[in-house]
C-alpha cells in the first residue's frame, strides 16, 4: 500500500511519521524542530487557497508548505 | 575579585521566547548596534551590571539551530565561537529556553554545549507551561543537563536577579564545559580525520557543521576558499557514515532529541489531556479561510489607514516647525549664501528627515504589536500562497503593503524576513509600491489635464489615479518574480515557521522598538538625506549672480517694496501685482540659469521623446533627492511662485498655469497635453525619486551595490515607460 503524505491528509485527521525525504535544508529544518520519525503530528488546518498548512508537533504549532509536506510519509493513527 | 578584562557573555535562543524581553531587561538601555560589513542582521550589545561587576552581553538573532545556512547564520556562530576579529570569545553562554515547549528548545541548546564554553539555561516562560499544565522540576532539569538552569518570567521581570546571580558565578568558578549528547564513533572518526584535512584555522565545531549541514553555508565557504578537494572528502565521509548506519543530516537531530528526551524524563510532567488554549480557539478564526482572512484584511486596512493619515497632523506638525524656523532664519539673517544655505538646504533637509519620523513610529509600534502578540506569523501563513506566486514569502505582505504609504518603514519593515534573499527581492522592489509622496503629482496632472471640467468623463480622474497605483501593484510583483529568477536565484527558501502561543504585547517592547526604529532612521540615514538636500540646494543656488547682479538682492529690493507699499496702505494694486510677477519672473530666470537648470538644458535631447521640455526635465531633476519638491519646482519654473505640495488651492493655480504653458520653440503649442501629463505621472510612478529610500536601503543591505542598482532599474524603467506612454498617447490621441 502506498502510504500517504502529510499533505495529503484531512484538517482534523493525526499521524505518525514515517520516513522524511531528502538530505537539503529543508529536511535538516524539519528534524530540527522535531520533525522525525515516530513523532506524532495532528493536521490543523489549511490557509486561504489551501496552501500552506498548519500542524501541531510536540508542544508547538508549525506551518509548512504543501510542497515541504509532500516530503514527509505518514500512517494515519 | 579583579577582572583583566570585561567578560563577555552570548545571548542565544529560538525565536519567539522573549529573547529581546530578556536583552533589555539585562543590558537596559546600554545598547549599540555592532556593525558587521556585508551582513544584513542587526547584533545588539549592552552592557550587564550586576552588583559591581559589569559583563558585556551579546545578543544573536534567534534562530533553532547553529547550522549556519547564510552568511548571516555563520557570523553569529563564528561570533560564539570567538572567531570573529575584535571580538572576544564569549566567557559563557545563556541559552534562552520557552519551557512551554521544552524538547524543542534545548536543541539548540545541546548544540550550543559543543561550544567549550560554560551553558547556563535561562527557563523562561514558566507561567505559560503552568497554564498548560506542565509541571517541570528545574533542580533535576539542572543536574541531567549538566548546567545551571534559571527559571524565569522575563516579561514580568521574575528571576532576573537570579538569572544575574547564576551568570556570576559561573564566571567566577568557571566550571569545565558541559558534555551534552555524544556522537557515534564513526562520526567522531570522520570528524577527526577533516579537522586533520583542513588544519587548525577551522574550528572542530564548524567542522562539524561542514559534515552535518548539507549544501549549508560551511559547505559554500570551504568550497570558495580550498576548492573542491574539500568537498570531495566532506561526500566521501558522508558515504562511509550513511553505510554506517548514522546518515546525515538525519542523525543530529536523532541523537540530540533522544538525549533530550532521556534528560527531561523524569523532569517534566505533560498532563493526561492537553487542555484547550486560548490560543487555540483563536486560531480556530485568526487561521480560519473566511475568518481569518476578513480579520487578516481589516488589520492590514488599519495599519494603512495610520501609516497614511494618523501620521499626517504629525508631519504637519514638523512641516510648519520647518517653515517657521526658515521664516526665522529669512528674517534674522542678511541675504546670502550662508542664509540660503540654512534655511533652503540645512532646514529642509531636516524637515526632510524629521517628516519620515512618525510613519517609522506608528508602523513600527504595529509591527512591535503583531509581532509580540504572535499574530505576524499568522498574517505571512495567510498570504503566503498570493506572494509565492510571486517568489516571495508571506512575509513580505506587510514591507509590500506599508510601502503605499512610504517605502522607507516598508523597506525597514522587510526585517522580519529571515531569508535573505527574499528580503533583499522585497527591499528592491518596495519604492515601485506608489508612495503618498507621488500623490500630489498626480493630483495636480490629472485635476490639472484630465478633469471633467476639461470636457474629460466623470471617471477618468479616478481611473487615471487607480492606473497610477496599479503600475506599481502589478510590476512591483513582475520584478521580484524577475529578481528570484536572476540576480537572487537560489534555492526555494523553507517557509517551515513556527506558530507562537497569543499572548498580551508588551508596551515597553512596543514602545522600545517603535523610537528605536525612528532613531536608527534619524541616525543613519538622516546624514545621507541632508548631504542630498544640500547637494541639490547649491545646484539651484549657484550661480547666484545674473547679468544684473545677485538674484537674492533683487528678489529682497523687490520684496522692500512691495512691504513699504502694502504698510503704507497704498490702493495701487497693478503695481503691487507687478511686482509680484517681478520677483516670480526673477526666481524663474535664476532658475534657468542655475547649475541645474544647465543640466536640464543639456539634457532636453534626452527628455525630447517623452514630450518634455527641459523645464519638466529639470523639475524633475530636482525632484530626485524627494519627489514631493516636483510640485514646488514645477510652480517656481514656471513662474507660479513657490507653494506647498499638499496646499490643494496652490495646486489648482499651478495646474492652471501649466494649462497656459506653451514650448518654448514654437509658442502656438502647449506644452503639456494629455500624453505629456500621463508621460509625467508614470515617470513618477515609476522612478526612484527618493534619497531617504536609497539611503534607508543602503542601510538595510549594509551595502552601496544595491540601492545603486535600484536608482538604475528604477530610472530605466520609468524612462522606458514614460516614453511608451508619451509615443502611445501621440499616436492614439493624434
Amino acid at each position: 500500500m502506498n502510504m500517504p503524505t502529510l499533505d495529503q491528509l484531512q484538517q482534523g485527521q493525526t499521524a505518525q511519521v514515517t520516513t522524511l525525504r531528502g538530505d537539503d535544508a529543508l529536511a535538516q529544518r524539519l528534524m530540527e524542530m522535531g520533525l522525525l520519525e515516530g513523532e506524532k503530528l495532528e493536521v490543523l488546518g489549511f490557509a486561504p487557497f489551501g496552501d500552506p498548512m498548519e500542524i501541531r508537533l510536540q508542544d508547538f504549532r508549525l506551518s509548512l508548505r504543501r510542497a515541504e509536506a509532500a516530503r514527509v510519509s505518514v500512517v494515519l493513527l | 575579585m579583579t577582572l583583566v578584562r570585561t567578560p563577555t557573555i552570548a545571548l542565544v535562543g529560538n525565536p519567539n521566547t522573549g529573547k529581546t524581553t530578556l536583552f533589555n531587561a539585562l543590558a537596559g538601555m546600554r545598547q549599540r548596534v555592532g556593525n558587521y560589513p556585508g551582513v544584513t542582521v542587526e547584533i545588539k550589545k549592552g552592557k550587564l551590571r550586576h552588583g559591581d561587576q559589569t559583563f558585556e552581553i551579546i545578543d544573536l538573532p534567534g534562530t533553532y539551530s547553529l547550522a549556519p545556512r547564510s552568511p548571516d547564520e555563520l557570523l553569529a556562530v563564528e561570533l560564539v565561537l570567538g572567531r570573529r576579529p575584535g571580538d572576544s570569545r564569549p566567557d559563557a553562554v545563556v541559552t534562552i529556553v520557552d519551557a512551554s515547549n521544552l524538547d524543542r528548545n534545548l536543541f539548540l541548546t545541546t548544540q550550543v554545549m559543543e561550544l567549550g564554553v560554560p551553558v547556563i539555561v535561562a527557563l523562561n516562560m514558566m507561567d505559560v507551561a503552568a497554564a498548560q499544565g506542565l509541571a517541570i522540576d528545574v533542580e533535576r532539569l539542572s543536574r541531567n543537563l549538566g548546567v545551571p538552569v534559571a527559571p524565569l518570567q522575563a516579561n514580568k521581570g521574575k528571576g532576573i536577579e537570579e538569572l544575574k546571580e547564576a551568570i556570576s558565578q559561573t564566571l567566577e568558578n568557571p566550571v569545565s564545559p558541559p558534555t551534552g549528547p555524544e556522537f557515534p564513533e564513526a562520526f567522531e572518526r570522520e570528524v577527526a580525520g577533516l579537522c586533520a584535512i583542513l588544519g587548525d584555522d577551522v574550528s572542530p565545531f564548524l567542522v562539524r557543521r561542514l559534515l552535518l549541514d548539507v549544501g549549508g553555508q560551511m559547505e559554500r565557504f570551504l568550497g570558495e576558499r580550498s576548492g573542491a578537494r574539500v568537498q570531495d572528502h566532506v561526500r566521501a565521509a558522508r558515504k562511509r557514515l550513511n553505510e554506517a548506519g548514522c546518515p546525515v543530516p538525519g542523525i543530529e537531530a536523532r541523537i540530540r532529541y533522544g538525549w533530550i528526551r532521556r534528560a527531561t524524563a523524569d523532569c517534566l510532567r505533560r498532563p493526561q489531556v492537553r487542555p484547550v488554549a486560548w490560543t487555540d480557539r483563536l486560531d480556530r478564526i485568526l487561521t480560519h479561510k473566511v475568518w481569518g482572512s476578513a480579520v487578516f484584511l481589516a488589520i492590514m486596512f488599519i495599519v494603512f489607514e495610520a501609516i497614511f493619515f494618523w501620521a499626517r497632523p504629525l508631519m504637519d506638525l514638523i512641516g510648519a516647525g520647518q517653515g517657521s524656523v526658515g521664516a526665522w532664519i529669512e528674517d534674522s539673517m542678511t541675504a546670502g549664501p550662508l542664509r540660503s544655505l540654512l534655511a533652503n538646504g540645512v532646514i529642509r533637509g531636516v524637515g526632510n528627515v524629521l517628516a519620515f519620523v512618525p510613519q517609522i513610529l506608528i508602523l513600527f509600534a504595529f509591527i512591535a504589536i503583531l509581532e509580540d502578540c504572535g499574530y505576524m506569523a499568522r498574517a505571512a501563513y495567510l498570504m503566503d500562497r498570493i506572494m509565492a506566486r510571486c517568489g516571495l514569502n508571506g512575509k513580505s505582505f506587510i514591507p509590500l503593503l506599508s510601502s503605499v504609504a512610504c517605502a522607507v518603514p516598508g523597506i525597514m519593515a522587510a526585517r522580519v524576513i529571515e531569508n535573505r534573499r527574499d528580503r533583499l527581492a522585497t527591499i528592491l522592489v518596495a519604492p515601485l509600491m506608489s508612495c503618498s509622496a507621488r500623490l500630489p503629482v498626480y493630483l495636480l496632472l490629472v485635476g490639472a489635464f484630465l478633469s471633467p471640467e476639461h470636457g474629460f468623463p466623470v471617471w477618468v480622474p479616478g481611473l487615471t489615479l487607480f492606473g497610477m497605483y496599479a503600475i506599481g501593484f502589478i510590476l512591483a510583483p513582475l520584478i521580484a518574480l524577475c529578481l528570484k529568477r536572476s540576480l537572487l536565484r537560489g534555492e526555494t527558501p523553507v517557509f517551515v515557521m513556527e506558530m507562537p502561543l497569543y499572548k498580551v504585547p508588551s508596551v515597553r517592547l512596543v514602545l522600545h522598538r517603535a523610537l528605536e526604529s525612528g532613531w536608527m532612521f534619524v541616525r543613519r540615514a538622516g546624514t545621507i538625506i541632508l548631504a542630498t538636500m544640500i547637494l541639490v540646494w547649491a545646484l539651484l543656488y549657484f550661480p547666484a549672480n545674473g547679468p544684473s547682479g545677485s538674484y537674492e538682492a533683487q528678489i529682497e529690493a523687490l520684496n522692500v517694496r512691495i512691504n513699504a507699499l502694502e504698510s503704507s496702505g497704498a490702493t495701487d494694486k497693478a503695481t503691487l501685482v507687478e511686482l509680484k510677477q517681478s520677483i516670480k519672473r526673477t526666481r524663474s530666470e535664476w532658475l534657468g540659469r542655475s547649475c541645474l537648470g544647465r543640466i536640464g538644458k543639456a539634457l532636453e535631447p534626452a527628455v525630447t521623446p517623452l514630450g518634455w521640455d527641459w523645464r519638466i526635465g529639470m523639475s524633475a531633476l530636482a525632484s530626485f533627492p524627494a519627489r514631493e519638491v516636483m510640485v514646488g519646482t514645477l510652480g517656481l519654473v514656471f513662474s507660479q511662485g513657490s507653494g506647498d505640495s499638499q496646499d490643494a488651492e496652490f495646486r489648482a493655480e499651478l495646474g492652471h498655469t501649466l494649462r497656459q504653458a506653451v514650448r518654448e520653440s514654437a509658442p502656438s503649442e502647449p506644452l503639456f497635453t494629455v500624453p505629456v501629463a500621463l508621460s509625467v505621472m508614470v515617470f513618477f510612478a515609476l522612478c526612484c525619486q527618493c534619497a531617504s529610500t536609497l539611503a534607508v536601503i543602503r542601510r538595510e543591505t549594509n551595502s552601496w551595490i544595491w540601492p545603486g542598482f535600484t536608482f538604475t532599474y528604477m530610472t530605466a524603467l520609468a524612462y522606458l515607460g514614460a516614453w511608451a506612454t508619451y509615443q502611445v498617447g501621440t499616436l492614439l490621441g493624434g
